[in-house]
C-alpha cells in the first residue's frame, strides 16, 4: 500500500513538469504581453519593466529560470498585480474556492446518495422514476444555465437571496447549489446503479435469511459495497468541482481561484496562469489519488494487496 | 405434531412469457430432528420450495400461495412479515449452494456470525463475539481466533461453507434447510461438509431439509426423501425404499444416471429429453414424455400423489393401478 502510494507521487513530478511547460510555451506564443493593455508607455519605462521581469532575456532563459523559481516553490511575480506574487494570489484566493467547493460537495453527497439509494430500494417505481429523472435532468442542465436560472426564482423573483456577492453566509447558498446540483445527478446515478447491483447479489439473500431487517440489508450489507462506484468518481468529480468553480466564480462575482484563472489569460498574465494551470494539476493528481486509496481502503479484498 | 407441515404450496412467477408454475401443489411435513431430503433435477421447483417457505421468493414477479405452511402454530404463508423476519435465522435457516457468493465480502466472518444473535437476541457484543468464535471452532475452522477476523475472500470455499454453516446453527435452529450445500465444492471436501452437517444435527437435534440433485448423497443422509419433478412431488418415501424400489419411473431415472450405478465402459445413461416449460402446463403426467413406461393414459389422467403402500407415496399412474413394478 504504502510503495503504492510513494509511487503515484512520483508519478506526478513529470505530469506537473510537462503542464508547467506546455502552458509557460502556450502563454509566450500567445501574441501580446502583459503591457500591451496600457496606454502610451514611454518607451525607456516599459524596457525597464521588461528587465524588472526578465521579458528582455532569451526564451530558453526564461524558461530555465522559471523552472528554476518552480523547484523552489516560487510561481514567480504576477505581471498584472504590482508587488504581489502568484504564491500570494492563490494563498488568498484559495479559501473562497475551497468553501465554494467544499459546500458544494456536501450539495452532490447529500443529495445525490439518498436520492440513488431510494431509487435504488424502490426499482421501477414512481419513486425511482421520479428521482431517476431529477438526476438527469440535474446532469443536462449546464450550470451556466442552472446558475441564472437559480438567481432569477431566488434572487430576483422571491429576493432571498443576493444575486451575487461573497459577503454574507447566505450568499453561499446560490452558488453551492449550483455547483452541487449536477454532481449531485451523476452520484445519484452512481449509487443507484451500484446498490443495484449489490443488492440482487446471493450475500444479500443470505442476509434476509438470517431475518436482517430491510434497513439492515440496505445500510449494512448493500451500502459498502454500493458505494464504491461513487467513490472512485469523487477523485475526478472533486476535481470537476473545483475546476467547475471557474463558471460558477465568474457568474456569481466570486473572489476565488477561478477568476484568477479565466482572467489571468486575458491579461497575459503569464505566471499566474502557470501557476493556477499547476496547482489544478496537481489538485487533481492528488484527489484521484485519495479517491484509489479510500476505494482500496472500502474492499477488503483490493486492502491486501 | 409435525414441526413444519406444508398443505399445497403454490408458487408461481409472473413473466413476460406468462404465468411460470416453478412449484405447484406441494405438501409435506418434517419432524423435530428428521431429515428430508428433496431430490430433482434444476429447475424442479426444490430451492423455490424452500425459499417461498421462507418469503425469500421476490414478491413481485413472485407469488407464493397455499392452504398454509404450519412451523408449530405459524402459518408461514399468511403471518406479518415482522414474524416471518423474527423465524428467519432464528427457528429456520439456510445455507445455500455457493458459499463463494453467499457471503459478504465487505464484512468480517465475526460480523456476518454474530448478526443473527444481534438481531434476534439481546445480547451485548462481547457476548455474540464469543459465541461467535465458539460456533467456528465447532465447525472445524482451524485457527478460530485469528481467522474470525479475516474476510471471506481470505477463505477456501470449504471453509466459507463451514461458516456458513456455523452462521445457520449460531441461532439454535429447530429446521436447517440446506440448498445444495456441496455442489459447489470440490469432491474431497464435499464428504467433511457432508459430514459436519450431520455431525451438527445428531449433536442439536436439529431438523434438517437437504435439497440435491444426487440421490447417492442424499441416500447417505436423510431419513425420507420427496422426489420432485417440474414444480410436484412424484414419490416419498423412506430412504431405504427409494433405493430398493422406486414407485416413480422418474426416481428410478435418476437412480440409474448415476455414473458410479453403471458398468465400467458402457455408456452413461442419460434420461431422454428435457424438463417440460412450466410455463406452459402439459395435461396429465409431466414426466409423461421422457417415460419410457408411458402409456396413452398417462397424458390425459391428472397425476395425483397416492399411497402406495409401506409409507410410500408415488405418482405414477401406473404403478398406482398396479401395472408396473420398477426395481
Amino acid at each position: 500500500m504504502l510503495r503504492l502510494i510513494v509511487r503515484r507521487i512520483l508519478e506526478t513530478i513529470p505530469v506537473l513538469v510537462l503542464v508547467a511547460t506546455i502552458t509557460f510555451f502556450m502563454m509566450k506564443a500567445v501574441p501580446g504581453g502583459p503591457l500591451d493593455t496600457e496606454k502610451n508607455i514611454p518607451q525607456e519605462i516599459k524596457v525597464q519593466i521588461e528587465a524588472f521581469y526578465g521579458l528582455d532575456q532569451p526564451l530558453w532563459k526564461q524558461y530555465l529560470s522559471y523552472m528554476g523559481n518552480l523547484l523552489r516553490g516560487d510561481l514567480g511575480p504576477s505581471f498584472k498585480h504590482a508587488n504581489r506574487s502568484v504564491n500570494e494570489l492563490i494563498a488568498a484566493a484559495l479559501p473562497v474556492s475551497l468553501e465554494l467547493g467544499g459546500l458544494a460537495l456536501c450539495v452532490a453527497l447529500l443529495v445525490g446518495i439518498p436520492l440513488g439509494i431510494a431509487a435504488a430500494v424502490r426499482q421501477n417505481t414512481w419513486i425511482d422514476y421520479l428521482a431517476s429523472t431529477t438526476a438527469m435532468a440535474g446532469i443536462c442542465l449546464p450550470t451556466f444555465v442552472m446558475g441564472p436560472l437559480l438567481v432569477l426564482v431566488f434572487a430576483l423573483h422571491f429576493e432571498h437571496f443576493n444575486a451575487s456577492g461573497w459577503d454574507f453566509p447566505r450568499d453561499r447558498v446560490l452558488p453551492a447549489l449550483t455547483l452541487g446540483l449536477v454532481y449531485a445527478g451523476y452520484i445519484a446515478r452512481l449509487t443507484r446503479g451500484g446498490m443495484l447491483e449489490v443488492l440482487n447479489q446471493d450475500f444479500i439473500r443470505t442476509a434476509r435469511a438470517k431475518g436482517a431487517s430491510e434497513t439492515r440489508v440496505v445500510f449494512r450489507h448493500a451500502l459498502r459495497g454500493g458505494l464504491l462506484p461513487v467513490v472512485s468518481f469523487l477523485g475526478p468529480g472533486i476535481a470537476g468541482i473545483l475546476t467547475g468553480s471557474f463558471v460558477i466564480e465568474t457568474i456569481f462575482n466570486i473572489p476565488g481561484l477561478g477568476r484568477h484563472f479565466v482572467t489571468s489569460v486575458f491579461n497575459r498574465d503569464a505566471t499566474l496562469t502557470i501557476g493556477t494551470a499547476l496547482f489544478y494539476a496537481a489538485l487533481v493528481v492528488a484527489l484521484n489519488l485519495a479517491a484509489d486509496i479510500a476505494q482500496a481502503m472500502l474492499n477488503p479484498k483490493q486492502r491486501a494487496n | 405434531m409435525a414441526l413444519l407441515e406444508v398443505d399445497d404450496l403454490r408458487t408461481s412467477f409472473h413473466t413476460r412469457n406468462g404465468v411460470v408454475r416453478a412449484v405447484d401443489g406441494v405438501s409435506f411435513c418434517i419432524d423435530r430432528g428428521e431429515t428430508l431430503g428433496i431430490v430433482g433435477e434444476s429447475g424442479s421447483g426444490k430451492s423455490v420450495t424452500c425459499l417461498s417457505l421462507l418469503g425469500l421468493v421476490p414478491q413481485p414477479p413472485g407469488r407464493v400461495e397455499g392452504t398454509g405452511a404450519v412451523l408449530e402454530g405459524i402459518d408461514l404463508l399468511r403471518c406479518p412479515r415482522e414474524v416471518l423476519r423474527g423465524i428467519r435465522g432464528r427457528r429456520i435457516a439456510m445455507i445455500f449452494q455457493d458459499p463463494m457468493t453467499s457471503l459478504n465480502p465487505y464484512m468480517t466472518i465475526e460480523e456476518q456470525l454474530m448478526e443473527p444473535l444481534l438481531i434476534h437476541e439481546k445480547i451485548d457484543r462481547a457476548a455474540a463475539a464469543r459465541m461467535a468464535l465458539q460456533a467456528l471452532q465447532e465447525v472445524g475452522v482451524p485457527e478460530a481466533e485469528q481467522r474470525i477476523r479475516s474476510y471471506p475472500h481470505q477463505f477456501s470455499g470449504g471453509m466459507r461453507q463451514r461458516v456458513m454453516i456455523a452462521m445457520a446453527l449460531i441461532g439454535k435452529p429447530d429446521l436447517l434447510i440446506a440448498d445444495e450445500p456441496t455442489t459447489a465444492l470440490d469432491v474431497t471436501v464435499q464428504a467433511q461438509i457432508l459430514d459436519l452437517i450431520a455431525q451438527q444435527q445428531r449433536q442439536r437435534g436439529v431438523a434438517v431439509i437437504f435439497i440435491s440433485h444426487d440421490l447417492s448423497v442424499v441416500a447417505g443422509f436423510c431419513d425420507r426423501v420427496m422426489v420432485m419433478y417440474a414444480g410436484r412431488v412424484v414419490e416419498t418415501a423412506d430412504t431405504r425404499a427409494v433405493f430398493r424400489e422406486p414407485k416413480h419411473p422418474y426416481t428410478r431415472a435418476l437412480q440409474r444416471s448415476r455414473p458410479a450405478m453403471q458398468a465400467k465402459g458402457a455408456e452413461l445413461y442419460v434420461i431422454p429429453g428435457l424438463p417440460p416449460d412450466l410455463s406452459r402446463p402439459v395435461p396429465g403426467c409431466a414426466f409423461a414424455p421422457r417415460c419410457e413406461f408411458a402409456v396413452a393414459d398417462c397424458s390425459r389422467t391428472e397425476m395425483q400423489l397416492q399411497d402406495v403402500g409401506a409409507g410410500q407415496a408415488s405418482a405414477c399412474l401406473r404403478v398406482q393401478r398396479g401395472e408396473l413394478t420398477l426395481q
